[in-house]
């Protein structure tokens, strides 16, 4: 169990509850660029936590540096209350940590099907040689991860392209197949970086509902990048801001909506 | 006989029918839905369990003998439950079209003060919730999907599995009285409502009697040998009278398998899995099929396309006359028997048709290629005239007698006659019982003799007794110059073109006609990309100069073949305009059922048509658009005018 302290309730009556994970003062720096500068935030279960800011704020970053995928060269990572040592990804998966990417980073030419049960991989215990002569457990294995996939693709309305090949799918269901792979991994925290890049208004909408959905359904914390600013503030609980690398705002959506510095870095800043 | 017996000595309900089958046909299934990936099925005694615990749940909740409950979503096991539950318990079940906006949604509610609703998923219950202020004798919703109605506030809102537990935990107090309740059920208690879509006017309630439905489904079973065999695949909404006869009446009745698809947009794949019997699909869905088969065919290599081409033309030839168990020789049924297992076995395999031994289609006319393409492979797709008022069945083309230009003969026990003014009226056993509180339209409708109007015209065609639709009866008019105007038929023969999705032509009380024309994206689309036509949008092809000539082609094409005709040669198509955007049910221009609705298009489109008799050249117009969440927009483009070649008219102008 999490600390409780500072829990909430959002405006529409969900309980948010203790740190899941906390960035404490991280600094990345690729060379001598600092992508990220002593950034600390911290996110909570249940809630939806979005990352904002304009291009190049290093967003991405930030989200890698919460996935493991890059170690930070100052601060620390907590993960439900202790700090977590560097770790490779699918370490980080096993912890309950899923993720989808700006730009679809599926297996092309395997079916919807076969990629969403990819994401049961680290649920799966019996060996290669079991699996390939679907000997002893193996198949009730695959039977008990078979069902989960499907009612992933059930959740996400995607019968339909259950078998066809991802390569032939247009751009927006791809989106959809990544998220039903990273939801078959049963994740705790759920990182989406940029889920509705490139998506028209009613697929976006439809991504919307379908994170919010995952978030009642699952009580799945869920961290997300998005560029569309409607979009953050209808969806997400508390919005962090960057720019330059830096944290210029952090709270609800309309506190940022309200912070001086936050307009100024979207609108810009005349200099006369 | 027996079959008669039956039906007069116990079975006067639907909930009696399911007692029957509960005991008759206990491990037989009864039920299929496809849910997660799996067919689920359940047999007629899992049926009759469910349906029972729902039954208490809703006597557990208060429903009272008369009340209306409305069901509202796609076709899923759970909601066909819900109808008959509804019976179990003396009220009476009034499905909804799901895609319903909400102020028609609204108007439903409200005329038939449905006190219970039982909805599919969130986006149903949102819109009841939404009108829900105005609906005064609105108590309870029920869901299926609890999918995001987590936070939502329970008070009024249940969820289907609770309410049968509910039920099944209170069997003990309330079983009697569901008993005493379905104990008292009348051959002529109401058994349905259903609301007519109405191509004029609001919605009207069209009540069916157990005796109306048990009465149309043992007729019509009988009349095509349906037994407890059948398996049907359930796509079409169930708001329409046709679902719940074959889904409802016909499935009780004979003990049938339905069949649900996972989701709408699996049908294909699901109706290839389940390979129904016994199949009903309108006009549209066989035309969408071949056009997808032909535009796959295309793209097909030479040898496919060369092999497909050449028996295609042999089964057009001996393939109707081989279902109809004509006199065929020797060697043509020998290539036939190749051709079967070379493309017509695998065509009707990918389509899902491989085991139907009847198919229906209905509600539009059907172009005579589409038809003959479907017999041609040996799936026995027939005709059929029906409506709600009449519980479906009017007339139907009997086995060995199929043709594209009639719509069959009587069914059993249904009367025609023919009135003054070439109106079809029949009288029958299913002639419904009367529009709920609208004892107007019930009079104007049915006289007291009980024969009924169709609102159709059409004749008796001598020496064979088929009966021919020409067009709506108050559509048939007159032009300027005195002759026949029948805008039916010439937007039939239009539409058989696959480009050419939707016509709607103009000219009664004018000099000549014109016509609207929506050109089908599907065809229209394929072929722009096999010739390298850029486009990007419907406007944009819609309006491309090559497109129009491909049209303005088919419409010269259809004035000669309506030139030939003496009665309706006034009828040919001068000028024309292709539509910059579908018709469509959620902007009213066309019924849910994809009826078109005239007036409401002259009304919308005025200065279109406006032009169209001026002579101009182009039109600029502004169109509002509503789109399915209910807001709305508009488009805005200039359209060309064409004009098309036509001939001289007849000799025998009644002008002159």
């Amino acid at each position: 169990m999490l600390d409780q302290t500072d829990g909430y309730t959002t405006a529409d009556g969900r309980k948010i509850g203790g740190v899941v994970m906390e960035m404490k003062n991280i600094t990345l720096r690729f060379g001598g660029v600092t992508a990220i500068e002593d950034i600390s935030f911290d996110i909570r279960e249940g809630e939806i936590r979005a990352i904002i800011g304009p291009n190049g704020a290093g967003k991405s970053s930030m989200l890698n540096v919460v996935s493991g995928f890059y170690i930070p060269q100052e601060g620390e990572v907590w993960f439900r209350g202790s700090p977590r040592p560097p770790m490779r990804p699918f370490e980080v998966a096993r912890q309950g940590i899923a993720r989808t990417f700006q730009n679809i980073a599926l297996f092309e030419g395997m079916t919807v099907l076969d990629n969403v049960m990819t994401g049961r991989l680290t649920h799966m215990n019996t060996g290669v040689i079991a699996q390939a002569l679907w000997k002893g457990k193996a198949e009730a294995e695959e039977t008990a991860n078979r069902e989960i996939a499907e009612k992933v693709i059930d959740f996400l309305e995607i019968q339909h392209i259950r078998k066809t090949p991802v390569a032939r799918l247009p751009y927006g269901l791809k989106k959809r197949v990544e998220l039903a792979r990273a939801l078959a991994a049963e994740p705790k925290l759920l990182l989406l970086d940029e889920p509705m890049a490139g998506m028209n208004v009613e697929e976006k909408e439809d991504m919307c509902r379908f994170i919010l959905d995952v978030n009642d359904e699952f009580g799945t914390t869920i961290a997300l990048i998005e560029h569309d600013m409607g979009v953050v503030m209808d969806l997400s609980d508390r919005v962090v801001v960057m720019d330059y690398g830096k944290k210029i705002g952090d709270g609800t959506p309309d506190e940022v909506r309200a912070n001086q510095q936050v307009i100024d870095a979207y609108l810009g800043v005349s200099h006369d | 006989m027996t079959q008669t017996q039956a039906a007069t000595s116990g079975s006067l309900s639907i909930p009696a029918l399911l007692k029957r089958n509960a005991t008759q046909f206990a491990n037989k299934p009864a039920y299929r839905e496809k849910e997660f990936g799996i067919w689920q099925s359940w047999t007629w005694s899992e049926v009759d369990k469910e349906i029972e615990a729902l039954a208490l749940g809703l006597l557990n909740l208060g429903v009272k003998k008369g009340d209306f409950i409305a069901i509202i979503g796609r076709n899923r096991p759970y909601l066909y439950w819900s109808m008959v539950a509804a019976q179990c318990v003396g009220a009476v079940p009034v499905p909804v079209y799901q895609d319903a906006v909400a102020e028609e949604m609204a108007y439903v509610l409200g005329h038939c003060g449905a006190r219970f609703v039982i909805v599919g998923d969130q986006e149903q219950v949102d819109k009841v919730i939404e009108v829900q202020e105005n609906l005064h004798q609105f108590e309870h919703m029920i869901y299926l999907d609890p999918r995001g109605l987590r936070k939502y506030d329970h008070t009024h809102l249940h969820q289907f599995s609770h309410v049968q537990d509910q039920g099944r935990a209170a069997y003990n107090e309330l079983i009697n009285e569901l008993n005493s309740r379905q104990d008292v059920l009348t051959y002529d208690d109401p058994c349905v409502m259903l609301y007519t879509s109405g191509t004029t006017g609001k919605p009207k309630g069209v009540v069916l009697s157990n005796r109306n439905v048990i009465e149309s489904a043992r007729n019509s079973s009988e009349f095509d040998n349906l037994g407890p065999g059948e398996e049907i695949l359930a796509y079409l909404p169930m708001a329409w009278v046709g679902d719940f006869i074959f889904s409802i009446g016909q499935a009780f009745w004979t003990g049938f398998c339905v069949n649900c698809p996972e989701n709408p947009d699996t049908m294909t794949q699901d109706l290839r899995e389940i390979g129904p019997t016994y199949y009903f699909a309108p006009p549209r869905v066989f035309e969408t099929q071949l056009t997808n088969v032909m535009i796959r065919m295309e793209d097909a290599g030479k040898f496919k396309k060369r092999l497909f081409d050449k028996y295609m033309e042999h089964a057009r030839k001996v393939g109707p006359a081989l279902l109809d168990s004509k006199p065929v020789s020797m060697g043509d049924r020998l290539k036939y028997w190749i051709g079967d297992k070379l493309v017509y076995g695998p065509l009707k395999n990918t389509l899902g048709f491989t085991r139907v031994r009847v198919g229906y289609t209905a509600g539009e006319a059907i172009g005579p290629e589409i038809f003959d393409f479907y017999r041609s492979l040996g799936i026995n797709l027939k005709q059929l005239y029906g409506q709600t008022e009449a519980t479906v069945f009017i007339t139907a083309q009997p086995d060995g007698e199929v043709r594209s230009d009639t719509v069959g003969v009587p069914c059993p026990d249904v009367e025609l006659k023919i009135g003054d003014n070439g109106e079809v009226f029949y009288r029958s056993p299913g002639v419904f019982v009367e529009y709920y509180k609208n004892p107007e339209s019930t009079a104007d409708t049915k006289d007291p003799e009980g024969w009924v109007a169709t609102g159709d015209a059409g004749f008796i065609e001598e020496g064979t007794g088929h009966l021919r639709i020409i067009d709506r009866a108050k559509d048939v008019g007159k032009m300027a110059s005195g002759s026949l105007f029948a805008p039916k038929y010439v937007e039939n023969k239009l539409k058989f073109f696959p480009n050419v999705l939707e016509v709607v032509v103009f000219g009664a009380g004018r000099e000549e006609c014109t016509a609207f024309i929506n050109i089908d994206l599907a065809a229209v689309g394929n072929w722009a990309e096999r010739n390298n036509i850029a486009y990007a949008s419907y406007q944009e092809l819609a309006g491309n100069p090559q497109v129009l000539q491909a049209i303005q082609d088919h419409v010269q094409e259809v004035n000669e073949s309506v030139a030939a005709d003496e009665m309706l040669s006034g009828c040919q198509i001068h000028r024309f305009v292709v539509l910059h955007k579908e018709l469509d049910a959620d902007d009213g221009e066309l019924t849910r059922t994809r009826k078109v609705r005239r007036r409401i298009i002259e009304e919308k489109y005025a200065d279109i048509i406006a032009a169209l008799y001026d002579g101009s050249e182009s039109v600029s117009t502004t169109t509002e658009v509503t789109y399915e969440d209910g807001r709305k927009g508009s488009i805005s483009a200039t359209l060309q005018i064409r004009s098309a070649k036509v001939l001289p008219v007849g000799q025998k102008m009644a002008a002159e």
